[in-house]
């Protein structure tokens, strides 16, 4: 592979699908869509098939994330929030198996595009505002209108709520685009600093000890990272759908 | 590297062909890896690609509609129910446990009732026992204390009678053995005097 820090997040056409000018094509980002999809769903689907009364290791790890989200919604959202429980369960399914298979060499990052990560949010964002409205009627608008606020200041505090309200999909989506994306550049600069220093004889081979130190321990931490990010998306999912169920607050 | 989306389309095809071009190469010599970047410099950056945008945006959302339905359908019910089933068996395994606890603390309240009840009636027993031979014994010796005050009562019947008639030769003897004297002394004894006097004496 190119010595290129860039090169992993290009998108390669397998099947070329062109329809009213718009390329629809199968690329190497939807094959690990599907990968990450089925992945995780025949983890989740085979752990499980035992229904295990006392569980076995893989089953644990099913049902701790089951309860990991149900309680993180929970706490969040209240009982009413369970009935979005599917929706931030496979939110948080899916980025945290994409991150974690991008953590394979010569595998595509599919959270590392903007795109993707921003129609994930526009998912979020969309259903609360829907739901928002379907619910409260205009009672939904009380978002934007804490309370106890000064009646001077509400025309200014309402700016506020609205222009943070709109930054929500732009910031959940950039921050886990960008969390993926600046991990696998450095990563990958880091690990080209090895190749690189070796081919330059016996002193650069013991130069290139401290990168590859490095390129170790940043790997660490871009699992750590790549479980993070997952948890913050799935986590700010939990609040801003509370903000759907109990605009008032 | 922030390409407008019309110059983006507009070299998209040309970039993927000289990246295909430089990337066998590239690992040679850093002179391909330079040609490469700037082949990425000019197609833009991968991930604000807008060449791909719809076909993104349709497979993610092929992708995760089915595996979100599938989680809705599938999984969740499954690990929700093995959960609540394990939930359900604790609870009724929990009361169980209460349920013998109590049969057992019951069963240890009557061992320990039987025990006192066996207790008191051997008391009981041991106590009539007690009595019964208290009693008898003192019956028995009731009646070994008359039969002896009869036999005492008996001999103290014969020693007065056999004291009286001993007595009363007792006078006999002494007017015969003082009229034997007074004959050997007087040459003759007045019975009747003799009587008398035995009798003053005597008396």
């Amino acid at each position: 592979m190119a010595n290129d820090p860039i090169h992993q997040f290009v998108i390669n056409e397998i099947v070329p699908i062109n329809i009213a000018g718009m390329n629809f094509s199968f690329t190497n980002s939807s094959l690990f869509m599907v990968a990450t999809a089925v992945g995780a769903a025949a983890f989740l689907y085979l752990t499980t098939s035992s229904r295990g009364l006392i569980p076995s290791r893989l089953q644990s790890i099913s049902e701790m994330s089951y309860e990991f989200i149900a309680n993180m919604l929970r706490d969040a959202a209240g009982t009413h929030g369970m009935k979005f429980f599917p929706l931030v369960f496979s939110l948080f399914m899916f980025v945290l198996v994409a991150n974690l298979f991008g953590m394979f060499p010569y595998f595509f990052t599919v959270t590392s595009h903007i795109i993707v990560t921003f129609v994930l949010a526009m998912l979020v964002i969309l259903t609360v505002v829907v739901y928002g409205f379907y619910k409260h009627g205009f009672g939904f608008l009380k978002l934007f209108v804490p309370h106890g606020v000064p009646g001077i200041l509400v025309p200014l505090v309402v700016a506020i709520e609205v222009i943070s309200f709109l930054s929500r999909p732009i910031s959940l989506s950039v921050r886990l685009f960008a969390n993926m994306l600046a991990g696998h550049i450095t990563l990958k600069v880091f690990a080209g600093f090895v190749t690189s220093l070796s081919a330059m004889g016996a002193v650069g081979i013991a130069g290139s000890v401290l990168p590859l130190a490095m390129t170790v321990a940043l790997t660490g931490l871009e699992f750590l990272v790549a479980f993070l990010q997952a948890y913050v998306f799935a986590v700010l999912t939990c609040m801003y759908l509370n903000d759907a169920i109990h605009p008032g607050h | 590297m922030f390409v407008t989306p019309g110059y983006a389309q507009e070299t998209a095809p040309a970039s993927g062909d000289a990246h295909g071009a430089a990337t066998p190469g590239a690992a040679e010599t850093g002179a391909h890896t330079e040609a490469a970047a700037d082949a990425h410099g000019k197609a833009g950056f991968p991930p604000f690609e807008p060449t791909y945008f719809p076909s993104q945006i349709l497979w993610l959302a092929i992708t995760f509609g089915l595996f979100y339905v599938f989680l809705k359908k599938v999984v969740l019910p499954r690990i929700g129910s093995i959960l609540e089933v394990r939930r359900d068996r604790i609870a009724h395994d929990l009361d169980t446990a209460a349920r013998l606890k109590e049969d057992a603390d019951a069963a240890v309240a009557a061992y320990e009732q039987e025990l006192a009840d066996a207790r008191a009636k051997s008391n009981r027993i041991a106590n009539e026992a007690r009595d019964a031979a208290k009693a008898e014994a003192d019956a028995e010796r009731k009646e070994v204390e008359t039969a002896l005050n009869a036999r005492l009562a008996d001999a103290e019947t014969r020693i007065a009678s056999v004291r009286a008639s001993a007595m009363k030769d007792v006078g006999a003897i002494a007017e015969e053995t003082a009229t034997a004297i007074v004959q050997s002394l007087v040459g003759s004894a007045d019975k009747a005097a003799v009587a008398s006097a035995v009798k003053s004496v005597r008396e």
